[in-house]
């Protein structure tokens, strides 16, 4: 039952993202942009740069900033005719209607990035087949922990005065255990250094905070939204 | 009855200050390298302890206003966690002057810099949340939920970057295993803290009293404007 009006949120937020497409285009497009600017702030052509000891770093950052465009949208968009009122009026809980949201804004995410990450390994000469499998998992796990965190703040912002600046402000310090361990994961595994060892714990560290924030935000979800 | 604990409060302080100040300035030993550099340590670790021990009441405050729903813990939070921060903010900048002597440098990227610095910026944020919304219930809610998840995630950042590189000096205090410190010398640090402790008392005390006198106003406005 629960499952089911989560899918349903899930579903509603993708078709109307992909019927409009406000949200998607613009981050993709900043995204991409952010890639390009990466080749100004040093010469990729530079053979004394190892571009994938750093591919982490620039990869995440730009997931990370792009995805603070879309997640402002997320709950947002709610707001036109009063339909966030109207969704928190239906009969289901605040916390179906929060990992509907969750689960749309990771869809979306997690499309972005496999997109851009190919972008990227084109435009930086960077080889991603050797290690694809782990590299998903860690891109799976860090872009989990960005949109638990980030439809948090999407809700906590949405009714704020200057909400669009509010939501990076407030989110960024709290992506900063996810990004230190999905960056330190992705340039190891770019590096062609596999999933073991010393890097597991930093494995450890992205899930263990997938785990207590979204339970953190499941249990404070209601104050939030209904107050 | 309030005022008097607040002049009493005040008194201690600045007896217990100025007491360990003469302590620290006459009666230990000065450093045979660095003179006059580590004296800032009685300011300093005192100063992360009191912001601390804002930081953990305001979370314990905030837990009880989303339990009660009583507006004292948010005025009681809301001070708390504003006078942590200043004290946060002197200890961080009086760890960057001992830096510069001891180091060389203002700032090194050392687990307990980034992680202070990041605490800081959870509660920056926390402060600016503060001021963006109107609404006093909606205000105390979104910044109760702010304040508990910011407390975690400040531990959780404690924990994560502590992994990466350490070149900050390791706690000597005897309560944490330590006992490298000088005899005679843990003492003027701990009177600072209690010190600190009182003065963020009164001050938070003040903070909540005008927060209090906000609301009353508001409501006297809401008032007005309804007839």
């Amino acid at each position: 039952m629960f499952l089911r009006q989560v899918l349903t949120i899930a579903a509603k937020d993708l078709r109307s993202e992909l019927r409009t497409r406000e949200a998607v285009n613009a981050s993709l497009a900043f995204m991409l942009t952010i890639l390009v600017l990466f080749s100004f702030a040093f010469d990729p052509g530079n053979s004394d740069i190892s571009i994938p000891a750093i591919a982490g770093g620039l990869l995440w950052i730009a997931y990370s900033f792009a995805a603070a465009l879309a997640l402002n949208r997320s709950f947002a968009r709610e707001l036109q005719n009063d339909c966030l009122d109207a969704l928190l009026a239906s009969p289901i809980s605040a916390s179906a209607l929060f990992f509907g949201k969750a689960l749309a804004n990771f869809t979306l995410l997690l499309a972005m990035e496999i997109l851009s990450l190919g972008v990227f390994s084109l435009l930086y000469d960077v080889k991603i087949r050797t290690q694809i499998w782990a590299l998903l998992l860690v891109i799976v796990l860090g872009t989990w922990a960005m949109a638990v965190i980030g439809t948090l703040f999407s809700a906590l912002t949405v009714n704020l005065r200057l909400r669009e600046l509010m939501l990076p402000v407030m989110l960024y310090p709290f992506l900063i255990v996810p990004l230190t361990a999905a960056i330190t994961l992705t340039s190891d595994l770019l590096n062609g250094i596999p999933l073991g060892g010393e890097n597991v714990l930093w494995l450890k560290v992205l899930t263990g905070f997938d785990v207590i924030f979204t339970s953190l935000a499941v249990l404070l979800i209601d104050t939030v939204l209904v107050g | 009855m309030r005022e008097r604990i607040k002049y009493l409060l005040l008194i201690i302080s600045a007896g217990l200050l100025f007491w360990s100040l003469y302590k620290i300035g006459y009666v230990l030993p000065l450093e045979a390298i660095n003179v006059g550099a580590y004296q800032i340590l009685y300011l300093h670790v005192p100063s992360f302890f009191s912001a601390f021990t804002g930081f953990f009441l305001g979370l314990i405050a905030s837990g009880m206003y989303l339990k009660t729903g009583n507006f004292k813990y948010d005025s009681f939070a809301a001070g708390v966690n504003e006078v942590a921060l200043m004290f946060a903010t002197a200890g961080l900048a009086s760890g960057m002057i001992w830096a510069r002597y001891a180091w060389g440098v203002w700032w090194a990227w050392d687990h307990r810099l980034t992680s202070m610095l990041v605490c800081w910026l959870v509660y920056v944020g926390y402060l600016i949340l503060r001021r963006s919304v109107e609404e006093p219930t909606q205000r105390a809610q979104l910044s109760a939920v702010l304040s508990i998840i910011g407390c975690i995630n400040v531990a959780f950042v404690y924990k994560s970057i502590e992994w990466y590189r350490n070149l900050h000096p390791s706690p000597v205090l005897s309560f944490r295993g330590g006992g490298g410190m000088g005899p005679g010398m843990e003492e003027p640090l701990m009177l600072n803290w209690l010190a600190l402790v009182c003065l963020g008392i009164v001050i938070a005390m003040v903070r909540m009293e005008e927060g209090e006198m906000s609301r009353e106003i508001d409501a006297l406005r809401r008032q007005a404007h309804s007839y």
